[in-house]
């Protein structure tokens, strides 16, 4: 029997009709054809399906649409503004900490929640925050030196702003 | 500071907003209208006698549009390479490992062709299953491939000199053993593929793969389509390390099942199918017996291996070859023997991955060499020093290092890791080690026998002259190929890197071989490179006419052409691109004439201009049998420091830093270089140290997923101080030649060096777990107890 449910996603307002055993991931890529939504594994190890769900990164593939209902929803085609790039977009293009992209849009996802939670994150920080998100090309090292850049640029933007 | 405007720089990737911005395309990203979904049935058995297949239930459910068997897909065989072409489409006679495809079905979606998958009844006869080459090699074990009755697939007997009488000149000889583990690829993009048979009789397959060259020739043998008529065509591909260079089974069910419907047809592997499918690192059991003269001279060395192969041969040719080719030459042996036999196991296929071949065999060898070192009495690094080749140099084997830059690489890291005061000083449990890496910078030969270009590069200059269209058929795999090559291009032409629009990865633009042994900016570049100037010397003639000064009074730089001599009137030239262009949005003003204009002015006198390169590597070494693999062009080189921490209580290793320099010729990108080096030393890492793919004691994997086959995550990876040392390589396009794989090789014998700096033990047998580790510490306590 499939449900009537409704999603936030970047900003948008959808009401969709799903199957109850369809993922989050499955309706984000199939129905709005958000496809920069990665699947690596199906089942919460590798991170590539992160999307934030109520300001929480989360794997996708491990919930159900169904279970997302009401929910607000950022997507990574959500994270740039029009033909702005995101600061932690900017940052992951002149660092370097894009190989093959694959895990990229989760990778970015996570930074982004780590920052709006924590604007001056340690190496330490960060690399817990993305260590649910596995990378086999980049031995992470310019994708965390990516996010410090990031951050800071964040920083200096908001401090611009106070005066 | 270089003379370049555009390589050796920083330049960000070209693909790096679709990428970030999640507007990147893969193949599971892909869909058309009218498509069908399938599924494969495979084999729950690793060895069996098929009896029967029975697909009539799977047939009559609803939304199932095609099942095809071997009865319907043939039993053409196919493999890599020509001499052991052992794999077919489906299994007809039997099964050879749990995953073995069988049957695929294509239904109206997903979920009706797993349910009809499902429905398959298969009827077996169990045969023995060996899960080890030793059993598999045993008298009377049961064949897995009927021609070779004692399951060697393969092996390879080679010798450079005279190793015996060598040995028994050396002060000091040791003989040492060594195993690593299955290690899976790992990359994060299951393959998938799109395929699409027209009514025209042509097929389009978009897949995820590193080699579109070497799909398209295998599905025009195995489905008789001709390869014209194929267009393979690779999407951003999420890495492939190696085991996404061969075809798989769901490019070829796909495309038949497309011809057979008329439909597009999709399918997708899951994780689990990824590791079933396999074709990553070997297991290779290593003995090495090596000789030094009591000076430390490297004299002789005799190396035996077996690899366990899995069911089907894939790359394993090569590998075998290349665990004994690679081995001895960066330093200055001249006394090598080498027997390899690779060995067929009920286990999913092993292939090439990252480092193909050599891995476990500089692991094990650097390990011993170190064990000399010490015996010796000498440091690691002078030891290394002493019998490091240099450049012009030829291997015992044949190859020429037309560029090496060992002792660079060797210098660099004992300046910047603070060595001298480090080894055998840091306190109990911490660690400092070091070893050495070489690598192939581009295969070279084909892995069939032919004549064939391995690159070929197009170039096309749009008609107003703004857009230079770079067409190449290399596999941009996430190394960053498209980045690279539209440097070269731009470089090569004068004009800037975002005037080049890159097209790739289509079978359509040219003959590649593709991305495996790191070949993609030496062999490509070179046709990329040959491509440019081609089309820079046309736009250059047209210019020298129409301007009445001698081509070599001009040249093209950063989008703009050069007087080398006196100021030029070029104002006529100017008002034609004005008028031409009226109301256009780009009106060129400015003093100097642009490369623009002139492009213009080549068109409207020549029509489209098109400039054409292809590379072929020129002769190489080597006349003995054997020697296709292992000679090449270039060869990279690397040497690497690693510092670790071990917990003595526990054995736990952590790697707390690395320090690598890698000679890769000349650096066209600096950024991609490092993240070759660090990618690659995040997969040696977790090879070392935690990586193992597991089998039950009927070949079931016991972890095919991420959560319990673990690979490196940021937690895991310390910083690495990469050092890129520019050798200069006379064969590479702007002395250019290889990272991607190479970096990977001093990885696991460092960290092994540095466990005994910090513990005094050595580890013979990977991954480095903790129990190892504690084992080998307690082990040793209770000898020194007695």
């Amino acid at each position: 029997m499939k449900k009537l449910i409704n999603l936030i996603v970047n900003n948008k307002s959808y009401e969709l009709l799903v199957a109850p055993n369809r993922t989050l991931t499955q309706v984000l890529r199939e129905d709005l054809n958000l496809l920069g939504t990665k699947e690596g594994c199906g089942i919460g190890d590798c991170g590539a399906c992160t999307v934030i769900l109520n300001g929480r990164p989360v794997n996708s593939c491990l919930i159900l649409a169904v279970q997302a209902n009401g929910c607000e929803i950022q997507t990574i085609e959500g994270v740039a503004d029009g033909k702005n790039l995101h600061p932690i977009q900017e940052a992951f293009i002149d660092y370097g900490a894009i190989q093959c992209g694959f895990c990229t849009p989760g990778m970015v996802l996570s930074a982004k929640t780590l920052l709006e939670r924590n604007p001056n994150p340690s190496e330490l920080e960060i690399r817990e925050a993305i260590s649910g998100n596995l990378c086999r090309c980049t031995g992470y090292q310019k994708i965390v030196e990516a996010i410090k850049a990031a951050s800071k640029k964040m920083k200096k933007k908001e401090e611009r702003l106070d005066e | 500071m270089s003379d370049y405007s555009v390589i050796n720089t920083r330049l960000p990737r070209v693909d790096a907003w679709l990428k970030v911005t999640g507007e990147a395309r893969y193949a599971a990203d892909l869909s058309m209208p009218n498509m069908l979904y399938g599924a494969l049935l495979q084999s729950p058995l690793a060895h069996a006698k098929i009896l029967n297949i029975d697909t009539s239930k799977a047939k009559g459910i609803a939304g199932v549009k095609d099942v095809v068997t071997y009865k319907e897909a043939g039993t053409i065989h196919y493999g890599v390479s020509p001499a052991r072409y052992d794999e077919t489409m489906f299994c007809y006679d039997k099964v050879r490992y749990v995953g073995d495809e069988i049957a695929a079905v294509a239904a109206v979606d997903f979920e009706t062709a797993l349910e009809a998958a499902s429905l398959i009844k298969v009827d077996y006869e169990e045969l023995p299953v060996y899960l080890n080459v030793f059993d598999a090699m045993k008298e009377g074990a049961v064949p897995i491939h009927d021609e070779y009755p004692n399951n060697i697939g393969a092996e390879v007997h080679q010798e450079f000199g005279n190793v015996d009488e060598a040995l028994k000149e050396c002060y000091y000889v040791r003989t040492d053993r060594f195993v690593n583990k299955k290690q899976d690829g790992g990359f994060l993009e299951p393959q998938a593929c799109l395929a699409h048979y027209d009514a025209n009789g042509y097929l389009t397959l978009y897949t995820s793969t590193q080699v579109p060259h070497y799909v398209q020739r295998i599905i025009s043998m195995v489905l008789n389509i001709p390869i014209g008529k194929i267009r393979v065509i690779k999407p951003y591909v999420g890495g492939g390390f190696g085991p996404k260079a061969g075809v798989n089974t769901i490019e070829l069910a796909a495309s038949l099942l497309s011809m057979r419907t008329g439909r597009p047809v999709k399918m997708v592997m899951n994780r689990e199918q990824v590791f079933l499918h396999s074709r990553g690192r070997h297991q290779f059991y290593h003995e090495l017996t090596t000789g030094v003269k009591k000076d430390g001279t490297i004299h002789a060395l005799k190396h035996t291996c077996y690899l366990d192969g899995g069911a089907y041969t894939s790359f394993g040719i090569a590998t075998v070859y290349y665990a004994g080719s690679l081995l001895g030459a960066p330093y200055r042996l001249q006394h090598m023997k080498y027997d390899g036999y690779r060995v067929y196991t009920n286990k999913p296929a092993c292939g090439a991955q990252r480092g193909h071949g050599g891995v476990a065999a500089r692991a094990a060898w650097e390990q011993q060499l170190d064990i000399i070192a010490e015996e010796l009495g000498i440091d690691p690094i002078d030891f290394r020093l002493k019998n490091v080749r240099e450049k012009g140099e030829v291997t015992c084997n044949d190859f020429n290092l037309s560029s090496f830059g060992m002792k660079e690489c060797l210098e660099a890291i004992r300046e910047h890791s603070d060595w001298k005061n480090k080894k055998g000083k840091l306190p109990k449990g911490k660690g400092i080690g070091m070893a050495c890496g070489f690598f192939v910078s581009g295969a070279g030969y084909p892995i069939y026998r032919s004549e064939t270009y391995h690159s070929t590069a197009m170039i096309k200059l749009s008609e107003d002259g703004g857009t230079v269209d770079l067409y190449t058929a290399a596999a941009e795999i996430g190394q960053g190929s498209d980045t690279v090559l539209s440097m070269i291009a731009a470089e090569a032409l004068g004009v800037r890197y975002e005037d080049v629009k890159i097209f790739s990865g289509s079978t359509d633009y040219g003959v590649d071989l593709g991305a495996y042994s790191s070949r993609q900016t030496l062999m490509t570049g070179h046709a990329v490179k040959q491509a440019a100037e081609n089309v820079k010397s046309q736009v250059l003639e047209v210019l020298s006419k129409r301007l009445d000064i001698p081509i070599e009074d001009m040249d093209i730089k950063d989008g703009f052409i050069v007087f080398k001599k006196d100021p030029v009137d070029f104002s006529e030239i100017r008002s034609i691109y004005i008028k031409e262009h009226r109301g256009w949005a780009q009106q060129l003003t400015g003093d100097r004439l642009t490369f623009q204009e002139a492009a213009r002015i080549a068109y409207l006198e020549k029509g489209t201009i098109v400039g054409t390169g292809a590379y072929k590597p020129g002769e190489l070494g080597g006349k003995y049998k054997g020697a296709t693999v292992g000679t090449s062009p270039a060869y990279g080189c690397s040497a690497q420091i690693v510092e670790v921490t071990v917990d003595m209580d526990t054995g736990k290793v952590t790697v707390d830093s690395m320090t690598d320099a890698h000679d890769c010729g000349f650096a066209i990108n600096r950024t991609n270089v490092e993240g070759q080096m660090q990618g690659s030393l995040s997969m040696g890492l977790g090879e070392a140290l935690f990586e193992e793919v597991k089998f039950d004691e009927k070949g079931k994997i016991l972890n095919p997923t991420f959560g319990e086959y673990r690979i490196p995550t940021a937690l895991d990876m310390p910083n690495v101080n990469t050092i890129i040392i520019e050798s200069n390589e006379p064969n590479g396009p702007f002395g250019a030649k290889e990272v991607g794989e190479g970096a990977i090789m001093p990885t696991i014998p460092a960290i092994l060096n540095a466990i005994y700096d910090a513990v005094g033990v050595r580890i013979n047998e990977l991954p480095i777990t903790a129990e190892r580790v504690y084992n080998a510490i307690k082990e040793k306590e209770k000898k020194k107890g007695k």
